[in-house]
């Protein structure tokens, strides 16, 4: 039972990482007033990038960085469009969900039914694996967990503590009041589209090299999405990315738990999707005004310099 | 800078065409060069891409045989767009719209004559896609859930769901192992023109509901209720439109019609309920930019979804004679609408060269 238990529990933590790593990306982007829905699309291109640098290379670690750059060089592309041409963000992240789903096909395609010889392996922590239970579950992952939980932590205390976020989160409430600070607006707002670029392409090569070592097309299964949900679920805060991430995790785990008594895979994959409508339910039933609240006040909107 | 970007007050149709047609050149070059990574000729790719779409006859049935479809969809997400409600969700919305004409056409088809089922099973599509178009616009205005996430997790939803009834309640007595129902009753699929899959009445109809849609959308109370929704919602509030309801209707209408589309595939062309990929192929995705190349006037989804049909059409065509995958559809779409909204830019701005001043 315990064995069963545990098994399940890192299952949870594995699926939950590239959740975590998008909504941290997500987090980020949003704070600065930019809403990018291109997530499911950076997300497949990081998971192409990663696969296709692994295979080459070999080295799983060249396959995270590939990837986080892929992310992070197509994420341009919509704070180009919706931050320099002021476009609507809402159909821009549709284009680049799109673009990225087609390239990652495209590129991909060669590498259809050929799987890693080397993929990510859990590294143990000396001493802390040893744990019952929590030593396998939490000390004995493989990097991309180990990085997003540090990762995590430091956008965080970045956000909430230090200068940058202060400036960062400033760009999202109020551009103007930081124009007149002499804050470049316009570079923050890049900036932060492009690390919710690199990490939502970090999320994808864990899905391709690290949670399974094969591509296929359409692998990031709605998960891109999902990270959007969790943003709001999260009320903006990396601090509770980390609670989302892992429920969501355990969900995607439990469709293959129930499977052996008897109910219809199909039903059960659509557990991921029904939780997500249901939190956001939810949500939307009893925090309406501290959702709001908690929202980046210019979220969406573009910025037109010196406007008054 | 010399260069300054100024508010355009008011565009001159002329200018907004040639906007759009410079924006699909831009964003058919961006594919070239996409196809160039993939070491293939990008002028041979785009010349046969329109030729095998509208240079031949055969080509041309098949274009306008998926442009049926988009023009449903299309027509129907300008509706919803125009009150900047995102449906993401026609995908879905058409499945809903088959699965409740497999239903009719299945149980009540044996009983009743051709006249009365067909009707009956549009009429029914049309429901089906409405209820699932409901949902989101009850969810956003009652609880303020994003309806980009909403329509998309239903997407997801109900792609499940239609797997499940095919291989599981629904799957047909004489299918052996295919994923299928049973066909519809003869006397419930429609006519096709010889040597095609285009059935003339279909295409018809679904001309006739994007020049209704527009009609509703410019000529009619509700219509500018929906625009005042889109336009500015505050001004809408103080105006006193009931938010609810016309979100809730525009969203039926705007299912229904994706519903519409579902029932057009599944009785002229499939003839049975089967994979969600097969009775779909991302006509819901690709509406989506159908709506906005048509400026988001349900009447020009027409002629876009007709360009949109030939981009389909070409690019199964150079999928198989050049062996790209299925995705390279969704790479078009992605850059053509990116140049499309970058397009949008020098339609609302001016750029002005200016020398500085000494």
């Amino acid at each position: 039972m315990l064995d069963v238990i545990t098994s399940i529990l890192v299952r949870t933590i594995v699926a939950g990482t590239p959740l975590l790593l998008g909504t941290l990306g997500e987090v980020v982007t949003e704070r600065a007033g930019i809403l990018n829905l291109g997530v499911e699309g950076m997300m497949s291109l990081g998971a192409v990038t990663g696969f296709i640098v692994t295979f080459t290379t070999g080295n799983p670690w060249l396959g995270m960085i590939a990837a986080i750059l892929a992310g992070a060089l197509i994420s341009i592309l919509h704070a180009f469009v919706t931050i320099s041409l002021r476009a609507n963000q809402v159909v821009s992240g549709l284009a680049l969900t799109m673009l990225g789903l087609g390239l990652s096909g495209l590129w991909g395609k060669p590498y259809i039914g050929r799987p890693l010889l080397i993929k990510m392996t859990p590294i143990a922590i000396p001493g802390l694996s040893e744990i019952p239970v929590i030593g396998k579950v939490l000390f004995f992952q493989d990097a991309y967990f180990y990085l997003s939980v540090i990762l995590g932590l430091i956008v965080w205390f970045v956000l909430k503590y230090t200068k940058v976020g202060i400036t960062v989160r400033s760009v999202g409430e109020n551009p103007k009041a930081a124009e007149t600070l002499g804050i470049n607006v316009t570079l923050v707002k890049y900036s932060c589209v492009m690390i919710g670029g690199a990490f939502a392409g970090m999320a994808g090569a864990h899905l391709s090299t690290a949670y399974s070592k094969s591509w296929i097309e359409g692998m990031t299964s709605g998960r891109g999405w999902i990270v959007i949900a969790l943003t709001i679920f999260a009320l903006w805060e990396p601090s509770k990315a980390f609670l989302g991430a892992y429920i969501f995790g355990g969900i995607f785990v439990i469709q293959y738990v129930l499977q052996p008594l008897g109910i219809s895979p199909n039903l059960l994959a659509m557990l991921p999707y029904l939780t997500t409508l249901a939190v956001l339910l939810f949500y939307g039933m009893s925090s309406k005004g501290k959702r709001k609240m908690s929202a980046p006040a210019t979220l969406g909107e573009p910025y037109i310099r010196g406007s008054r | 800078m010399p260069l300054q970007t100024l508010p355009r007050e008011k565009t001159t149709p002329r200018f907004t065409v040639l906007v759009l047609l410079l924006s699909l050149l831009a964003g058919l070059c961006a594919v070239g060069i996409v196809f160039l990574t993939y070491g293939v000729n990008p002028f041979f790719a785009i010349y046969e891409i329109f030729r095998s779409s509208f240079g031949s006859a055969f080509g041309f049935k098949e274009t306008l045989t998926k442009a049926i479809p988009l023009i449903f969809i299309g027509s129907g997400l300008a509706l919803a767009y125009k009150a900047k409600f995102w449906n993401i969700g026609a995908e879905s919305q058409l499945l809903w719209g088959a699965i409740f004409a497999t239903w009719i056409g299945l149980n009540w088809g044996p009983h009743l004559p051709g006249p009365v089922i067909i009707p009956l099973m549009f009429l029914g599509g049309f429901i089906g896609g409405a209820l699932w178009g409901i949902i989101p616009a009850v969810f956003k205005v009652k609880f303020g859930i994003n309806e980009v996430i909403s329509t998309l997790m239903l997407n997801y939803v109900a792609a499940e769901f239609v797997k499940y009834l095919v291989v599981g309640p629904w799957k047909g007595a004489t299918k052996y192992g295919y994923p299928y129902t049973d066909d519809l009753p003869d006397h419930a699929i429609l006519k096709l023109m010889e040597y095609s899959r285009i059935s003339i009445p279909l295409l018809i109809f679904s001309v006739l509901v994007a020049l209704t849609l527009c009609f509703v959308v410019y000529r009619t109370r509700f219509g500018y209720e929906v625009r005042v929704i889109g336009e500015n919602s505050e001004a809408g509030k103080y105006a006193g439109i009931d938010f609810f309801k016309t979100t809730v209707l525009m969203m039926a209408i705007s299912g229904g019609v994706a519903g519409l589309a579902g029932v057009g595939e599944l009785t002229a062309i499939h003839k049975h309920l089967s994979y969600p990929e097969t009775i779909s192929a991302g006509y819901g995705f690709t509406a989506i930019i159908v709506a906005w190349l048509g400026r988001l006037n349900p009447g020009f989804a027409i002629l876009s979804g007709l360009f949109f049909a030939g981009i389909i059409v070409g690019g199964d065509a150079i999928q198989m004679s050049m062996g790209l995958p299925a995705a390279t559809v969704n790479v078009f779409n992605g850059l053509i609408l990116v140049f499309l909204i970058m397009g949008d830019f020098l339609l609302s701005h001016r750029i002005v060269y200016k020398r500085r001043a000494k």
